[in-house]
């Protein structure tokens, strides 16, 4: 072989070894990964709470919630384009116009896949419940659910992404360690940490969300005990709805190609493997979760090579739950806390 | 969207005539040197002998006689499969508009351009008895899963755009390419990157496709030391940033993108937002509008290597173009995708009835298409072929150079 690699670090085409590891890289490029792998864990941490949320109430690992935050990211575009935008150049905007866009953006994403859930909701899981279907019956019903969300994008928009539209340019504000925090990933950061305390703060100190909770524990108690089991469901399922479509502009704040049919299908997995990850049931363990699949996901490309990214995520969630079988912070949304 | 591709369709008139008009003082340039300043080279005129699918007006064939396309057509990196069919389409028209006793008839086959997905729909299609050619597929990833398939039933392919070279290696007697492979455009696009833009080093990023490993190890060779860093990517990947903060480390002169536009537009602009200033070049995959939208702010001044021949001179089958297309201008492989159908009918009116005769047909034949001359080797590569290099300018895709292969 010809390549001659001017760097002291490890890498073999290639042809010559399957892995190799990139130690200078990883520690060259540790803070810009960093900074980068906090943005995407944040939106992994928000449609993650979607998962743990419904998994904590019904036990149920809701698939086509990956089809709910895609729903929003194409209400995000169409926000765009409705607004007058189209693809090309970023747009240069006044910050009150830029500001306000992006909230009207930020509605039209929370209520349409805060209505995908309810709707996903009422017509694939709630008949299934009617009639006491056992439980893998409602798994096989999220994928097929999963399936037709997608196809029905597929068939009105055809397989090419919404061409890019973009308000807002990253430009960087400041930088730690010399790597460059943009004002996108500011954004992105504190918006996420934020819903998380408001959606953590509903569930474990409101009445309703104490309700959430008992169903959580107990559906058949909860029920004798007053409690609506099934205006608890479909506000949980809005809940983890409203968060994906907040997710859902965040992400197309930070990748504006992302409205495709199948977009949401490696991110779903990617949020539910950080639901696992933090302990699926568990609102801090989807924070948790979704942060560390973001900073590893960076750390592992860096080692071990671009092809390795998924594998990473994957091996990451293997080696944890061989030791912590609950997940890092285990499961707590059923039980019993005062 | 309808306004912009009117746009387009006007800037590309108007460069055109721009170019005819500055054509002998832009010679005295001599090879540019320095980024962006080349001369563009003024499109290839129609060849006088071109083949023509309305041949005499006198074919006549079975009622029935089926010719199909297989691709993409809504599924991953449609765009890059629509221009193909549409380019098709135009022949079928034209022969069937002008040949009243041969009316052949095209079947569509939607492979999404997987190659999971390619091998069920091409049984369908050889399964299919009325049809005698096939115009496809055209990625390489699906070629290699469903190329035995054709081979086994006796079935013409000949492919407008699949430029991994190992395909013909596989002893398929049915897969013929209708262009220069990987192996051509590899060595030209390392050419054009080290020589004419002047790049010393080089970051060469594929994706996992078939088709992206393969040039990218083409380009890579031939780059040899130039060849400064090499970072994967994964298919349907959205979030680049340990890649981008790789490049941005290694901070290179040219950064060499092997995949598709699907991939590549979020790449080149989250590279672009990062603040690499390294000049981007995509490959044939990534030569498509899609990519010029898709990546916004950093679509502009990007490069394209590509093995298809500008159609702005073309002036016949632009028209056709547009009908068949709702008024948009040919792209990237529309002229193969014609050229191909075209030399698929002139079997059907020579009388060829069946596979074995249209297999025999391809094999035979030899002729001037609008792309470039046609005759296959016993692999079915074609002697000649042509790599072409294209820029981003305006938000318009338009013609640059020609590259030619020294060595």
């Amino acid at each position: 072989m010809s390549i001659h690699h001017h760097l002291s670090s490890l890498y073999l085409a290639q042809s010559d070894s399957l892995i190799s590891f990139d130690v200078e890289g990883l520690i060259d490029q540790f803070w810009s990964n960093t900074v980068d792998g906090l943005a995407q864990g944040s939106i992994y941490a928000l449609v993650a709470l979607g998962y743990t949320l419904v998994y904590g109430v019904l036990k149920l690992i809701n698939f086509a919630h990956s089809e709910v935050f895609i729903y929003g990211a194409y209400a995000t575009w169409f926000t765009f384009y409705a607004l007058g935008f189209r693809p090309g150049p970023t747009a240069e905007l006044a910050i009150f116009e830029l500001v306000g866009f992006l909230l009207l953006a930020l509605l039209a994403a929370v209520l349409a896949s805060g209505a995908t859930a309810v709707v996903l909701e009422r017509v694939a899981y709630r008949p299934l419940r009617n009639r006491g279907a056992p439980r893998l019956v409602f798994l096989i019903t999220a994928i097929g659910a999963s399936f037709v969300l997608q196809q029905l994008i597929f068939i009105w928009r055809g397989g090419n992404p919404e061409q890019a539209i973009r308000l807002l340019r990253p430009e960087p504000v400041f930088e730690i360690f010399g790597a460059s925090v943009t004002n996108i990933t500011i954004i992105i950061v504190l918006a996420s940490i934020l819903l998380w305390l408001v959606a953590d703060t509903f569930v474990n100190r409101t009445r309703f969300g104490r309700g959430i909770r008992a169903v959580a524990q107990d559906p058949d108690t909860a029920t004798l005990m007053g409690v609506n089991k099934e205006r608890v469901i479909m506000t949980t399922f809005l809940i983890g709805g409203l968060l994906a479509g907040a997710a859902a502009l965040f992400y197309m704040m930070k990748i504006p190609q992302g409205a495709a049919y199948q977009g949401g299908f490696l991110l779903g997995i990617k949020a539910f493997t950080a639901a696992v990850l933090g302990g699926i049931g568990n609102l801090r363990g989807a924070l948790l979760g979704g942060l560390l699949l973001g900073l590893m996901e960076n750390y592992g490309q860096s080692l071990f090579g671009g092809e390795w990214r998924d594998v990473v995520a994957f091996a990451l969630l293997v080696l944890i739950l061989m030791f912590r079988p609950t997940g890092i912070l285990g499961e707590s949304l059923g039980k019993a806390r005062v | 969207m309808s306004r912009a591709r009117f746009g387009r369709v006007v800037v590309l008139a108007a460069t055109a005539s721009l170019v005819l008009g500055a054509c002998a003082a832009r010679t005295e340039d001599g090879g540019g040197d320095d980024t962006g300043s080349q001369p563009q080279a003024s499109a290839p005129a129609q060849a006088a002998n071109a083949a023509d699918p309305a041949g005499d007006g006198n074919a006549t064939c079975d009622a029935g006689t089926k010719l199909a396309y297989a691709g993409t057509i809504n599924g991953a990196n449609a765009a890059l499969g629509q221009n193909i069919l549409n380019g098709v389409k135009v022949a079928i028209e034209r022969h069937n508009s002008n040949n009243p006793n041969c009316q052949v008839e095209l079947q569509e086959f939607e492979t999404e351009g997987t190659p999971d997905r390619a091998p069920g729909i091409v049984t369908q299609i050889v399964n299919t008895q009325d049809i005698i050619g096939v115009v496809g597929l055209p990625f390489s990833g699906e070629s290699k899963a469903a190329g035995n398939i054709f081979d086994d039933a006796g079935l013409v392919q000949v492919t407008p755009s699949a430029t991994n070279p190992a395909l013909s290696e596989n002893g398929w007697k049915t897969f013929f390419r209708g262009l220069g492979n990987d192996n051509t455009q590899g060595p030209a696009a390392a050419q054009f990157i080290t020589e004419e833009l002047g790049a010393q080093t080089v970051c060469v990023v594929r994706d996992d496709s078939e088709y992206g490993i393969g040039l990218a190890n083409s380009i890579t060779d031939r780059l040899g030391d130039k060849a400064s860093c090499q970072e994967q990517i994964k298919t349907k990947q959205t979030d680049f940033s340990a890649v981008v903060n790789s490049i941005k480390g290694e901070n290179p002169d040219a950064i060499f993108f092997s995949g598709y536009y699907q991939e590549a537009a979020p790449f080149a602009q989250q590279l672009f937002d990062a603040g690499v200033e390294a000049q981007f070049v995509g490959p044939d995959g990534v030569k498509d509008d899609e990519f010029v939208k898709g990546a916004g702010d950093a679509a502009e001044g990007v490069y394209f290597t590509c093995p298809c021949v500008p159609a702005d001179q073309f002036t016949e089958f632009n028209e056709g173009y547009k009908q068949v297309s709702g008024g948009r201008a040919p792209g990237t492989y529309s002229p193969e995708g014609y050229d191909l159908a075209t030399i698929l009918l002139k079997g059907i009116d020579s009388g060829v009835k069946d596979r074995a005769g249209m297999l025999e047909f391809v094999k035979g034949y030899e002729g001037q298409g609008l792309t470039k001359s046609f005759k296959w080797n016993e692999k079915g590569e074609l002697a000649e072929s042509t790599v072409w290099t294209y820029k981003v300018e305006n938000g318009q895709i338009v013609r640059n150079t020609e590259i030619k292969p020294k060595g």
